[in-house]
């Protein structure tokens, strides 16, 4: 009896919160009749009280649940509306319910009775008397028994982790096929190589078209119990079901080229791996996605440039007036661009994933045309980088991952005299640090051969004979123009162009690339690239009237140069740091600005290139954060100078393009 | 070969109800009355699906389902929560204790029966 007692007033206390619920979903209901969501918390909510009612020995109240009930499953498959009449209706079984929940209140057959034929009345509406509510929708079509036929299209990504709570989604996939005419595409675009694969993981993603006279809820339902395991989109297509992108038959066969247009989705990263795509940061509704042209972004991102430059002048302004008002307002100005500007830049980020998978491809052709075997591995395919880098960073990773085939992997046999695995391996990864984004070419192959290298260049008048360099200045040569160590020159690589031109498309996304090898090891290739093209972190330093921007990322430190510094390196241009000698430049000189030079200037030690360069300023004003533009077509080929910016007071400053003013300042010497 | 249920309820009421659905459905069923013994039985045999209550007197649903989970040879087996509370935190609890699916009593024949194939087929 103990039992039943608590069991009951379990009932009781659940039943009124249902009641609660059911009762503010009502009056939003009376709102807005329409809404499937609202529709389908009434239904549940009376659904709970009938179930736990009848399982409690509350049957009067269950049958009044029922009653109801079976209006609201009418409304849901749209055949009955939420009428200003159904909803009093429910308002008053309501109130019914709630008074029988008091044990003191006697359960009133009459009032049953009465609740009964009140449902028949409205029940009885259902087929006839309603038809606009029945007719078919735009998107749906009748088929021959009369009966409406919709088509759904659903993309369903379930989340990596999907099988560790005991999920298959095969269940899922029998069950929409029995639902109709049911057409799945699997997209295996995140699927790893064999080696990687972890068979607890789930890496597929389906694309379902399917044909079906049941409505959007049912198939919904089907997903009940994955629905937060997975990414969902459910949408009835137009009429008859086109190609969609992901469906045609190319991206059955060629994934890996699904993902190379330049449009951009926010939803996007489907090439990314499947196991970084945890689910806390990608609920379900971030799946939908707009396509914009790139121009309308390219043209966005200038708008948000024009306001952060004005928004500084005004902050300007604002501290000149000391009035609070406006300077209130003015930080409010500030703090809004700069989420403005963030989240602008933000659209322009897509993963790096979508360029390596062209390079599978890319291996895999190469491979066979070398006769040898290679594979790609990829890690960090969600490194996200401003599309403008990402395109223009593909043709210099073909250069390098061409010359890794091609110079880097040994033929088998010399792999397998070395006792290396006969297949060479090319690995891609990229990650973030800081302000950058580090994209490394790796292969396992024979690594440079610095004593060739230094043959060749002397050979080719580029080095003289006596010139004596470490092994990292011999690896650094083969980004001379011409230089070449190819022996034989094949379709793949050993023209001698090609290094060069990496590295000045490297440099001119203001990125840098370096070498580490070892011999029998293999070859490293570094790239370091900002994170975006339109917006630099620099130091703003003044030189006589002129103020310049130094690339932030490039910056160590500021020390100070004095007379006596000068007087002690016996003029030689170098001063020391903490010890080490640094050579500089002193911006003065060359820029032959006017003026008096300061008595204490500083030094912006920078390094380039593995090596610690010092530019002289007059002073240091600060770190600026500034959009760059650019010097237009007159001064474009200015060597030294990448680009402008305008600072707050309305005035300009040149940024410095350091590598390329280095090598000025190396030939002129 | 018979896909294999274990089925775990304090009620022998509900556990017969389940047996005779399954059983004429083809499929073969073990019970076990409470979470000790359905831990006991996952150790001598294999399941293909766990039916399970929430509320049991000695190991409750949810512990169960976690030791399921942490168990080496069925920690990838569905598990179906068969629960009294429609209430949003016990279903929740269950959820994120690794339950693949879940059920409200009470439930007819049929809707146990959907819910079993879209699991296991």
């Amino acid at each position: 009896m103990g039992s039943n007692d608590q069991l009951e007033s379990m009932f009781r206390e659940e039943a009124a919160e249902h009641l609660a619920a059911l009762e503010s979903t009502l009056l939003e209901l009376e709102q807005r009749p329409q809404d499937p969501e609202l529709i389908s918390q009434a239904f549940r909510a009376l659904h709970t009280i009938k179930g736990s009612g009848a399982m409690a020995g509350f049957d009067a109240i269950a049958a009044i649940a029922h009653e109801v009930e079976a209006v609201f499953v009418q409304i849901r498959q749209g055949k009955l509306q939420a009428s200003p009449n159904v909803i009093a209706l429910t308002l008053s079984a309501k109130d019914l319910i709630r008074s029988w929940l008091d044990p003191q209140v006697q359960v009133s057959t009459d009032a049953t009775a009465r609740m009964h034929s009140a449902c028949q009345a409205i029940l009885e509406l259902a087929p006839a008397a309603n038809p606009e509510i029945s007719q078919a929708p735009r998107e749906q079509s009748r088929n021959s028994d009369g009966q409406t036929v919709s088509h759904v299209r659903i993309a369903w990504a379930p989340h990596p982790d999907y099988f560790q709570n005991g999920s298959n989604p095969l269940g899922i996939l029998s069950e929409l096929n029995d639902m109709g005419s049911c057409q799945t595409t699997t997209n295996l675009a995140s699927l790893p190589c064999l080696e990687e694969l972890d068979t607890e993981t789930s890496y597929l993603r389906f694309d379902i078209l399917l044909q079906t006279t049941k409505r959007e809820n049912d198939v919904r339902d089907t997903f009940i119990f994955v629905e937060d395991r997975c990414d969902l989109k459910i949408s009835i297509s137009p009429a008859a079901p086109k190609q969609v992108d992901t469906t045609s038959p190319a991206s059955e066969t060629q994934p890996a080229l699904a993902g190379t247009s330049s449009t951009l989705s926010s939803g996007g990263a489907a090439l990314t791996p499947a196991r970084q795509a945890s689910p806390s940061n990608r609920p379900a509704e971030s799946a939908s996605s707009i396509r914009v042209s790139a121009e309308k972004l390219d043209s966005l991102v200038d708008l948000v440039g024009e306001l952060v430059i004005a928004q500084a002048r005004l902050a300007l302004l604002a501290s000149n007036r000391a009035d609070d008002e406006l300077l209130s307002v003015a930080e409010d100005i500030g703090r809004l661009s700069a989420e403005l500007r963030d989240n602008t830049l933000d659209i322009r980020m897509v993963p790096i994933g979508t360029t390596f998978v062209r390079f599978k491809r890319l291996v895999h052709d190469l491979s066979s045309d070398l006769g040898k075997e290679i594979q790609l591995e990829t890690e960090g395919a969600e490194t996200e980088l401003d599309k403008t880098v990402i395109e223009r960073l593909f043709d210099p990773l073909v250069h390098l991952i061409r010359n890794s085939c091609d110079h880097g992997i040994e033929s088998q046999e010399v792999r397998r005299k070395a006792g290396k695995n006969p297949v060479g391996t090319v690995r891609m990864l990229a990650y973030h640090s800081g302000q950058s984004v580090f994209v490394e070419i790796r292969d396992d192959g024979a690594g440079l051969d610095s004593v060739a290298i230094r043959k060749k260049a002397i050979a080719s008048g580029l080095l003289d004979e006596t010139a004596k360099l470490s092994v990292e200045e011999l690896y650094k040569l083969i980004f001379l123009p011409g230089f070449s160590l190819a022996k034989a020159v094949t379709n793949v690589s050993g023209r001698g162009v090609g290094m060069d031109v990496v590295k000045r498309s490297v440099e001119a996304l203001r990125g840098q690339i370096s070498i580490t090898s070892e011999p029998g090891k293999g070859t490293t290739f570094r790239l370091q690239l900002p994170l975006t093209l339109a917006i630099i972190e620099g130091l703003l330093v003044a030189v006589g009237e002129g103020k310049f921007v130094l690339p932030m990322s490039l910056v160590e430190e500021c020390v100070e140069l004095t007379a006596l510094d000068i007087k002690r390196s016996h003029d030689n241009r170098l001063t020391n740091v903490r010890g080490e000698l640094v050579p500089y430049i002193r911006l003065r000189d060359w820029f032959r600005s006017a003026g008096e030079r300061p008595a204490i200037e500083q030094v912006a030690v920078t390094t380039v290139e593995g090596k610690r360069i010092g530019f002289v300023v007059d002073g240091v004003i600060g770190q600026h954060q500034t959009v760059i533009k650019s010097l237009g077509r007159m001064y474009q080929n200015v060597r030294g100078l990448s680009g402008a910016t305008i600072l707050g007071d309305g005035s300009l400053a040149l940024i410095l393009d350091v590598p390329a003013l280095l090598r000025s300042v190396q030939q002129a010497a | 070969m018979p896909k294999k249920i274990l089925v775990v309820d304090d009620s022998s009421v509900i556990r017969q109800v389940e047996e005779t659905v399954l059983v004429k459905a083809g499929y073969e069923v073990a019970s076990a009355n409470g979470g000790k013994e359905a831990i006991r039985k996952m150790e001598t045999a294999t399941f293909n699906l766990i039916l399970t209550d929430l509320n049991m007197p000695d190991i409750d649903g949810v512990s169960l389902i976690k030791q399921v989970r942490a168990s080496a040879k069925h920690r990838l087996t569905p598990v179906v929560m068969i629960t009294t509370e429609s209430k949003d935190s016990k279903k929740q609890e269950g959820k994120s204790a690794g339950a693949t699916a879940w059920m409200v009593k009470p439930f007819t024949p049929e809707q146990l029966l959907s819910v079993v194939k879209r699991i296991i087929g």
